[in-house]
């Protein structure tokens, strides 16, 4: 499969300026990486450069502080993820854009099948379709049959993250953002993990993954990108303004 | 996606009013209240666009103007200054230049209010049907049997047995009384709902029970939604998109994950950290 440029991420630096303490963290600094269909690109680096960072902003849960995150559409269109308006966001979350965060957010007092079909149901699929794919992904996920009726409230680190992962390859979105994917699970339930995001790219799906395992990024990344913490610590607020 | 509502400039001043009033109020000088000539400057230059399908939240303390936006689209309240145009079956309306009866006809037919004190949504000397029904004849739906039924539908979508239909409000709990509420205020399927601080004072199951039954009704109806809150767990469960309120202005508006996540003012910073 020819593999197309799907995401470009240019110059993205984010820090954050808090006020009640009168200092600026910084975060990610002057990111370059590019994403393409069929491949995975991985983020690799210690702890505080800025990783997640980078996949909050192309999801725009955080904003910019300088940069720009070139996403191509379905359509062909190549839209500014820092610029585009809020209405074409939650359309492209809706959508194209997919994202599996390190802990599950989900809507309390729903079951689990249901927490894993929203993306579906969201994009207009029937009820019942959606909750036979999401519970097919939940048995791909190792995820005990019992639990899927019952919301993800109670459950263990481990299973949230299976249902975090199944909620988000269903959806086969076609940019996956990852953050460690494979952190809480058994060595079972990673080899299944693996295989789906396997079969993701040979389905043409873009992915952008954070890893920590070299092992991991070895076998599943076609791209490495290394992140160094920035180099200096915070400043005061006003030093910047 | 269509728009269905689009706030420009919309504000809202309590007094006589000064040329000052805008310059001198608002978060920078942490007041309201225009030093000049002591008008209440309640709202200032709101804007935003609601979509179809989706909830916007407004989230703000007291005092901080996002009832009184509300109730000047609910036409509760004559703004001071702004528009806002309501885009409805192929129609554009400019809702503040219409006159009473075609703002009549929009609040009882198109949209739909839930406040926080059910003595203002509810008619208290009528039955809980009744409510239903005076609504629905408002919108020219006059056959007996059909508002019955309507009302018995709309009340068992809202979880108030039917049985109890004719039954005082008074006679029921608060979140019953909400529930009672939500029923009239869909009655006519409105494409437009507002929602002001519908849970606030409800035991904490019966507000879970009520945000679960708002959110079903925007999955199934579509129905596009104004939040009205100061409660960060309501947005955060609700609102796509929020805006953040302050001394009657907008000081912050985003995606609900980013004003949540990367506040960017100090007022949401310290009020999202607080809530942590």
């Amino acid at each position: 499969m020819k593999q197309q440029l799907v995401l470009s991420v240019e110059g993205y630096s984010k820090a954050f300026s808090l006020h009640e303490q009168g200092t600026v963290i910084p975060s990610a600094k002057d990111v370059n990486l590019q994403v393409y269909s069929a491949s995975l690109t991985a983020l690799v680096g210690p702890t505080g450069a800025g990783k997640s960072s980078i996949l909050k902003g192309i999801y725009r849960t955080y904003l910019a502080t300088s940069g720009q995150l070139f996403y191509t559409m379905q359509s062909g269109k190549r839209v500014d993820l820092v610029q585009a308006d809020e209405h074409t966001i939650l359309t492209l979350r809706r959508n194209e854009i997919g994202f599996v965060t390190q802990f599950l957010h989900f809507l309390p007092r729903q079951p689990t099948e249901l927490v894993v079909a929203q993306p579906l149901i969201q994009r207009g699929r029937p009820v019942e379709e959606a909750l036979a794919v999401a519970r097919d992904m939940l048995a791909a996920m190792n995820l005990p049959r019992r639990l899927w009726s019952i919301s993800p409230a109670t459950f263990s680190g481990g299973e949230k993250q299976r249902v975090n992962l199944a909620r988000g390859l269903v959806a086969k979105p076609r940019l996956l953002l990852l953050d460690e994917p494979t952190a809480s699970l058994d060595p079972i339930t990673c080899e299944r993990v693996l295989r789906q995001i396997e079969e993701l790219k040979k389905e043409g799906i873009a992915m952008l993954a954070i890893f920590h395992q070299p092992e991991l990024v070895k076998r599943i990344a076609d791209r490495v990108v290394e992140l160094e913490p920035p180099l200096n610590g915070q400043t005061q607020l006003e030093d910047i303004a | 996606m269509d728009e269905v509502l689009s706030v420009r400039g919309l504000s809202k001043r309590y007094g006589q009013g000064c040329p000052a009033c805008y310059e001198l109020t608002g978060p920078r000088f942490e007041t309201n209240l225009c030093p000049r000539c002591g008008s209440v400057v309640a709202a200032h230059d709101v804007s935003f666009s609601l979509y179809q399908g989706e909830i916007l939240g407004i989230m703000g303390e007291s005092g901080s103007g996002k009832s009184t936006a509300v109730k000047c689209l609910y036409f509760d309240e004559p703004p001071s200054a702004g528009s806002a145009e309501f885009f409805d079956q192929g129609e554009a309306y400019q809702l503040f230049d219409l006159n009473n009866a075609q703002q009549r006809r929009l609040a009882n037919q198109r949209f739909g209010m839930v406040y926080q004190n059910p003595h203002l949504g509810l008619n208290f000397d009528i039955s809980a049907g009744g409510n239903i029904a005076e609504r629905l004849l408002m919108s020219n739906v006059d056959n007996y049997a059909q508002i019955r039924q309507r009302a018995i539908s709309l009340l068992s979508r809202t979880e108030v047995l039917a049985e109890r239909m004719d039954e005082m409000p008074r006679n029921f709990s608060g979140g019953m009384q909400q529930r009672v509420q939500i029923a009239k205020a869909l009655a006519t399927n409105p494409p437009l709902l507002f929602l002001d601080e519908v849970t606030t004072g409800l035991d904490l199951s019966v507000q879970a029970a009520i945000l679960d039954l708002i959110l079903e009704i925007q999955q199934q109806s579509r129905t596009s939604m104004i939040v009205v809150t100061h409660d960060l767990g309501v947005i955060r469960l609700l609102a796509d998109r929020t805006l953040v309120m302050k001394y009657g202005r907008v000081i912050e508006s985003g995606l609900t994950d980013q004003i949540l996540e990367d506040p960017q003012h100090a007022y949401t910073q310290r009020l999202v950290a607080s809530a942590l």
